[in-house]
């Protein structure tokens, strides 16, 4: 099998994509909305024209301090301001009337500092006991209780499946990271939601080849066949490939469909999914199972 | 093989029915949350800090019961007052959450919200006794319902000092709870005015706005100090001292968080998320059926029930939906497909092997799909349920969809599935079972 062949080709690849991921996190940095450091939004529609950005900002920045003005739509704007009470809020609204222009206020969301504290302890929280979760659950799935009749079903510990499997996650979620920091994208609840829904799949992914590997393990100790392991795992990756791609297509169908109609709102949320998913489709294929081999052998 | 085909005709009738429940049924609505239906959340956080720990909890909810019966006034379908604790820096803040659908005017929102709220005393009107109402303006209006019924009697919560629950013997019945109240020297002297005044007539209590108590003046009272006696039990009578003593909100609060989303905004989201998910779903059932032919047929008409079900049970539950409680049912979707996909190159495999009939087949490759599906879905169901735990209101709402989306998916891959594919295998393979661009 060429994958298990070639492992450290694509080895060097999720090793390369993970180091760039990192650089370019630690020196661009992740911009995170104000669901995590706090401040306001405040998006409306002109009626008729709207006025140019620079008048725009201008009008605002005179108001309160570090305001930033982005076009939306048509005929819509997003204020984005540090925390604004709601005073501040009217003094906004007013300057927003450039030459009595006139506009619906379609949104306004204020987010004091300790919310988005809060907030951001809770997204590592939550990340952190989803990968704790699942690999104690891997690992128990995949313990070798009912082997222990069957010695001869050979293979690693259950406890090297959950950790493989973690270093997949891991790989998974860092790599849309470095994808929003280089592309200069904001970070805010969804973003946290799209990492876990990418946990979700790829652990998924992961464990379907896992136990197509236990699986032929079981076959091999019941016909007394003496396979190697990186064999096996070759073998159970092509009989996996098909629904791998399939599952991955049908689901990349749904989030491009989600990121074209579905609106600004989701956008980021479903780009973020988009190459969570592709990342895990790799890491399942080529990162997870030649790890196995890797990890297994050596024991 | 009769009982399977029975079994899947009642599975696809069963599964127009709940179509059109879903989509036709009119007179239950899919409730929608706040950044779909527009509205205002507002979020505050209590200064707890001159309490003991033991009050808090006590306080918090007062401050919820006198926030509520002001957010009541809006006359807001469905507003929803929680609290909430938080956890920020080794310190535990408590927030109050103020939920207001189709509120779009927050600053009048926020303005009443924060007001004291009005402990007021007034008598009942006697008949043909005349009523005027003016403003400050000196404009007539016209008298509001409670105005017709009941006069101000110029005494409010601005002058009472305190009210505890007192259990006694009055009126015979020992043991029987009652709430005294005591005003202050210049309250004294009203309700001494008022009750000599007004002996034998109701004197009604309101609290902003709302009624509740109104006794009948015994005698003059001169001590400043009154007493609420009513069919109380114990919890009654200790709620309303609570509500008295609390005229002025329990705990201060400041205001930490608002948002305010407007109702187009919302119908647009909603439109946009229709229009995605009719897509994806098209565009996915067309792949299925050009790659998986038969079976691949089978999936979208299980599918079908699938999305059916799943908002038959967004209705019933009722469960609130938000936009990231719509991209957590659009990606269970993905989750239910892949179930599909699993049990059909499964049963490609099984196919193979000649010695079995497609029937067989079928019972074989699902029985081996099923370790994956169950230990793939079982990690997302976990997934989902940390996430409802440990998270804000809004990941809750993906949380939930997408839980019970991946539980669903599960039941109608093993349940719908397996019974229609059943249903149609004959004993014969035929070019309907292939798959992709082979024969």
């Amino acid at each position: 099998m060429f994958i298990i062949k070639h492992s450290k080709l694509f080895f060097g690849i999720s090793a390369l994509l993970v180091a760039a991921s990192f650089v370019l996190i630690g020196t661009k940095g992740l911009p995170l909305s104000i669901d995590f450091t706090g401040g306001s939004i405040l998006e409306v529609t002109y009626t008729n024209e709207r006025p140019t950005r620079d008048v725009v900002e201008a009008a605002v920045g005179a108001v309160v301090p570090n305001a930033s003005v982005t076009l939306t739509g048509e005929r819509g704007i997003i204020v984005r301001t540090p925390f604004l009470e709601d005073t501040d809020r009217e003094e906004v609204l007013t300057a927003l009337e450039v030459d009595g222009a006139l506009f619906t206020e379609d949104r306004f969301s204020s987010i004091g500092p300790s919310i988005g504290e809060e907030l951001k302890r809770k997204a590592f929280v939550a990340i952190g006991l989803v990968v704790v979760v699942i690999i104690v659950y891997v690992a128990f799935a995949f313990r070798r209780g009912d082997d222990e009749a069957r010695p001869q079903v050979k293979g690693p510990s259950s406890w090297v499946y959950g950790l493989v499997a973690v270093i997949a996650l891991l790989h998974d979620i860092i790599i849309p990271a470095g994808f929003f920091a280089l592309m200069g994208l904001e970070v805010d609840t969804l973003f946290v939601m799209a990492l876990l829904a990418i946990l979700g799949f790829s652990v998924n992914d992961t464990i379907v080849v896992f136990d197509r590997i236990r699986e032929n393990l079981r076959e091999n100790a019941d016909r007394k066949r003496s396979e190697d392991f990186g064999e096996t795992v070759g073998k159970s990756l092509e009989q996996t490939f098909v629904r791998s791609i399939n599952t991955s297509f049908t689901t990349l169908i749904v989030l491009v469909t989600l990121f074209v109609f579905a609106g600004a709102a989701v956008h980021n949320f479903a780009l973020a999914l988009i190459v969570g998913i592709i990342v895990g489709t790799y890491s399942s294929i080529f990162l997870a199972s030649p790890l196995l081999v890797l990890f297994g052998r050596r024991k | 093989m009769m009982g399977i085909r029975v079994a899947a005709t009642f599975i696809v009738i069963a599964g127009i029915a709940l179509g059109f429940f879903a989509f036709g049924d009119t007179e239950r609505e899919y409730k929608l949350g706040l950044d779909l239906a527009g509205g205002a959340l507002l979020t505050y956080e209590a200064d707890t800090e001159n309490l003991a720990g033991d009050d808090i909890d006590g306080a918090m909810d007062a401050l919820r019961d006198v926030i509520e019966r002001r957010v009541n006034v809006f006359g807001v379908g469905e507003p929803r007052v929680s609290t909430e604790t938080a956890l920020l820096g080794g310190e535990i803040a408590h927030r109050l959450i103020v939920e207001l659908p189709g509120v779009t005017d927050v600053d009048a929102a926020i303005e009443q919200l924060g007001e004291t709220p009005l402990l007021e005393f007034r008598l009942v009107r006697q008949e043909g006794e005349p009523i005027q109402v003016t403003t400050s303006d000196g404009s007539i209006q016209m008298p509001s319902q409670t105005d017709m019924l009941y006069k101000r009697a110029e005494l409010t919560g601005r002058y009472l000092q305190s009210a505890r629950v007192q259990f006694g013997g009055n009126g015979g019945v020992v043991n029987q709870p009652y709430v005294a109240l005591v005003f202050d020297s210049e309250g004294a002297e009203i309700f001494e005015a008022i009750t000599r005044d007004n002996v034998g007539r109701e004197l009604a209590v309101f609290l902003d706005g709302e009624l509740l108590t109104s006794p009948v003046i015994q005698s003059v009272i001169t001590s400043g100090e009154a007493i609420i006696t009513g069919d109380f039990s114990p919890e009654e009578a200790r709620d309303l001292a609570q509500n008295l003593n609390f005229g002025a909100l329990p705990v201060p609060i400041e205001l930490v968080g608002t948002q305010n989303i407007g109702g187009s905004l919302g119908k647009a989201t909603v439109a946009a998320g229709v229009t995605a998910a009719a897509w994806g779903l098209a565009l996915v059932a067309l792949f299925m059926i050009l790659w998986y032919r038969l079976p691949g047929l089978i999936a979208v008409v299980s599918l079908g029930v699938y999305v059916a079900l799943m908002m038959t049970l967004f209705k019933f539950i009722p469960v609130t939906l938000t936009a990231a409680g719509i991209a957590g049912f659009i990606l269970s979707i993905g989750m239910a497909v892949d179930a599909n996909i699993l049990i059909f190159e499964r049963l490609k495999e099984e196919l193979r092997d000649d010695r079995q009939g497609v029937r067989d087949a079928i019972r074989n490759g699902f029985k081996r799909a099923w370790a994956s599906i169950r230990d793939g879905n079982l990690t997302s169901i976990f997934t989902a349920i940390i996430l409802f735990y440990t998270t804000t209101s809004l990941v809750k709402g993906f949380a939930l969809t997408f839980g019970i989306g991946v539980v669903v998916s599960m039941i109608t891959a093993i349940g719908v599935t397996r019974t229609l594919l059943l249903a149609v295998g004959g004993e014969t393979r035929s070019v309907l079972f292939g798959s992709g661009i082979h024969k």
